[in-house]
């Protein structure tokens, strides 16, 4: 079964590697780490700028290049089905050969200018590496959320709209949300409750993994600071990072379940 | 041989088969009928177990459709729409479901050459006219040489040449002992390859048998005015 899985994945990857569009993501990426280095230097605050970038762009991009990407791929889908192979076979084989792509595409980006200036600042290997995971974490979180979209609806232009809400409130929107139900609720203890909040979004808790690693309270927002005041760094870096890994083991699992039932 | 009993199919609301009774038999050419949405496509895609029963049962040469993968392998399918992924080359699509069935080396590559695809099959997909595609999904279906060949409006988009080529070559399989099914709207067509035609109308079906029986019983000269009079007749 593994071996059916890689081999779907790698004529999809091939498919997707070739597409201008996986191109254009990796050259913003290139060019925004690049240019960044430029004008601020290799140290934290590029590091920090392109965090943000990471937060923003990762989870747009890859939810609707991956949305738009499974509906194209109807009809090739149908035709893998007809073939002996199982369903959950194929449904990994194409999370796969989208997934794997758009984190190769992202991780270009950003690596191959840091390797040509000989790796970057030493003292912030540590937090590059960081970003790089957390990016690549947050592309296999969103592109099986896009899975589930597309295969949840049928309507193309519903689908699109949902993953373009989603993102809107998850990367935009969450924080003002926060606020305002902080200042609604000032007068009684909440901050375990919100603490639960940062658990229900992945962009949250991705960008609350960079900042503890970068050390800087000052950005981190509220549900940042709370989620430092209760579990310090290291702790909190854990437990942020299981997190994301079951916000992508739990939308893979939904995403199989809806690829078994559906008719196609 | 495939065994169709009490096959009904409903979206939502909507009740595409409302309990299919059907027997394919083996080594015949048998022709799927109906107006548009009489529930062809979808029976057709229920054998291949794309779509699953809201109840009923289809059997498979004694297998029943439920899941399991393996019965696939005897199968060649040519859907309807031949859209296959942009950036690929036909070379690199035979490649990996060579790959996929774990090639046996022995492949029925006689359409590849009757349909001139070779000077094609280096070129993204995406640059392929419709028909050349249609005729990339022929070959694909064919390919593994299948007891059963399940074909979606097979000849839409081929030019007259092309079509009357993949005509002979399913001929050429039914005197070869292959099970085909046919789902078409182009009646001339399904009288010229099939032995057997079931009607689709409304999600049942309303006549199975030979396509000269169906002729005699109507008294009509060809299946398109032989349809037409039993369709006149279940709507009266």
């Amino acid at each position: 079964m593994t071996a059916l899985v890689y081999k779907i994945a790698r004529t999809q990857a091939r498919d997707a590697l070739r597409s201008r569009w996986i191109t254009v993501y990796t050259l913003f990426f290139l060019l925004a780490t690049e240019g960044l280095m430029r004008f601020s230097g290799d140290g934290a605050k590029a590091i920090l700028s392109l965090s943000s970038a990471t937060l923003i762009v990762v989870p747009l991009v890859t939810l609707v290049l991956s949305t738009i990407y499974v509906y194209n791929a109807r009809e090739f889908t149908e035709l893998l089905l007809a073939q002996p192979i199982r369903r959950s076979t194929l449904f990994n084989g194409l999370y796969l050969g989208l997934a794997v792509p758009m984190a190769a595409g992202f991780v270009a980006g950003i690596g191959i200018p840091l390797l040509l200036r000989g790796g970057g600042d030493p003292t912030q290997r540590g937090t590059v590496v960081a970003l790089l995971l957390t990016g690549v974490l947050l592309t296999f979180v969103f592109t099986a959320i896009a899975f589930a979209i597309a295969l949840g609806t049928d309507d193309r232009l519903r689908g699109l709209g949902i993953a373009l809400g989603l993102w809107f409130v998850v990367a935009l929107l969450y924080d003002g949300i926060v606020l305002t139900i902080v200042a609604m609720f000032a007068d009684y203890p909440i901050e375990r409750a919100l603490l639960g909040v940062t658990f229900a979004n992945p962009v949250d808790l991705a960008r609350i993994l960079l900042l503890l690693k970068l050390d800087v309270a000052a950005l981190m927002g509220y549900t940042g600071a709370v989620f430092q005041r209760f579990f310090g760094g290291p702790l909190g870096i854990t437990l942020a990072s299981t997190a994301l890994v079951m916000w992508v083991v739990v939308p893979v699992a939904i995403g199989t379940r809806q690829f078994h039932r559906k008719d196609f | 041989m495939i065994e169709i009993t009490k096959l009904t199919k409903r979206f939502g609301a909507h009740e595409v088969l409302r309990g299919v009774d059907l027997r394919i038999e083996r080594g015949r050419v048998t022709g799927i009928v109906g107006p548009n949405g009489a529930g062809k496509t979808t029976l057709v895609k229920m054998v291949l177990g794309l779509s699953h029963p809201t109840s009923g049962e289809i059997r498979v040469d004694g297998t029943t459709v439920n899941g399991d993968e393996r019965y696939r392998a005897r199968i060649g399918y040519m859907p309807q729409i031949a859209r296959f992924p942009e950036n690929l080359t036909a070379s690199e699509l035979f490649a990996m479901l060579r790959d996929l069935r774990g090639d046996s080396g022995d492949l029925d590559e006689e359409m590849l050459n009757r349909f001139q695809l070779e000077p094609h099959l280096g070129k993204p997909l995406r640059v392929l006219s419709g028909g050349t595609r249609q005729k990339v999904n022929a070959c694909l279906a064919l390919l593994f040489r299948p007891a059963l060949l399940l074909l979606d409006e097979p000849t839409s988009g081929l030019d007259p040449l092309s079509s009357a080529t993949l005509k002979d070559k399913i001929h050429a399989l039914r005197a070869d002992g292959v099970t085909v099914v046919v789902a078409s709207h182009i009646m001339s067509e399904l009288e010229e390859l099939c032995d057997d035609v079931a009607f689709l109308l409304d999600g049942a079906v309303r006549y199975v048998g030979p396509v000269a029986q169906l002729r005699a019983m109507t008294r009509q000269a060809n299946l398109e005015r032989a349809i037409a009079a039993l369709m006149i007749r279940e709507v009266a």
